[in-house]
């Protein structure tokens, strides 16, 4: 059957169409969930993708967290559903508490637009289950509020409970431990700040992100 | 009864404040090279009908955990002034 996957859409969201062609060029089923509905109907998958939820006022994601669809996201995440967050999804499923830590600004005050390498750093998450560790990749960035944040007790967890997902090979944001992106305790939320959908076919300059969108639809196969 | 409630948001140490350390390194290009420490934070200003001001300060510290800061990066004061009708 194929992999239903819910692309959430609140005003200022403006990656939603890349991450559902990447998503349906790659045999998924896509569709936009809109962020005032109190359900993401019967998707297999969840995406909070890149953009300015909410004009990023307050703080980036602190507004977003609290429109109707995210409870929805919230409880398919309880169940085990796989929810990713991509760059401002990141920033708003901290915010809303789904994974631990902050997203300051990058160091060295600049905006950050360029293609990165990443290491796999684990596969028990739902974005990297078909990549192997140790893998580089090479994934878009595109962020002002990129650079991870965390106590240093969460940083412990994070290590010893293996939810770092992916780590820059050279840092770029002054990002705490290197990290790009982590998980929740079980693997089924993910937050990152590159953005795989961007490197999804060879025209765009890299396929890297293909073998992270593959490891979340069979995760997202593996629940229908 | 009704207050007027001002809270101010600032970083936590250690984290970045691009607005302040840019303003910093300007100042003394106009000639004040004595300034430090310069940081740019938030300021939010909003009215409260309450009960009480402990009421009032009550829910302002709510509204400040759950919405208006982040405890992982910043941190939050608050002044509680009633508001005498006039």
């Amino acid at each position: 059957m194929t992999a239903r996957v819910g692309i959430v859409v609140f005003p200022g969201t403006n990656c939603e169409l890349d991450v559902q062609w990447a998503v349906e060029s790659l045999g998924g089923h896509a569709e936009l969930l809109w962020h005032g509905e109190r359900t993401v109907r019967d998707v297999d998958a969840v995406v909070v993708p890149g953009g300015f939820a909410h004009g990023d006022y307050l703080r980036t994601g602190a507004i977003a967290r609290f429109s109707p669809v995210m409870d929805a996201v919230t409880a398919h995440a309880a169940v085990g559903g796989p929810v990713v967050g991509i760059c401002n999804g990141f920033q708003v499923l901290t915010e809303a508490g789904l994974l631990p830590g902050a997203l300051q600004k990058n160091t060295g005050l600049t905006f950050v637009c360029d293609t990165v390498a990443l290491e796999v750093v684990s596969t028990r998450s739902v974005l990297t289950n078909r990549a192997e560790r140790g893998a580089v990749l090479r994934i878009p960035i595109n962020h002002f509020e990129g650079n991870y944040v965390c106590d240093a007790e969460t940083l412990a967890r994070l290590r010893a409970d293996d939810r770092i997902v992916v780590r820059y090979v050279a840092n770029p944001n002054g990002s705490l431990d290197d990290i790009a992106g982590i998980s929740n305790e079980a693997g089924n939320v993910v937050g990152l700040m590159p953005h795989p959908e961007r490197a999804s076919d060879p025209l765009l300059g890299s396929a890297d992100g293909v073998v992270l969108l593959e490891s979340l639809l069979a995760a997202a196969a593996a629940k229908v | 009864m009704r207050y007027a409630v001002r809270i101010d948001v600032t970083h936590l140490p250690g984290v970045l404040d691009p607005q302040g350390a840019t303003v910093e390194r300007a100042l003394p290009a106009l000639g004040y090279a004595n300034v430090s420490e310069v940081s740019i934070a938030k300021t939010i200003r909003l009215v409260i009908d309450a009960a009480s001001e402990a009421a009032a300060r009550t829910q302002v510290d709510e509204m400040c955990r759950r919405i208006l800061a982040n405890p992982v990066i910043e941190r939050y004061t608050v002044d509680v002034d009633e508001v005498v009708p006039t």
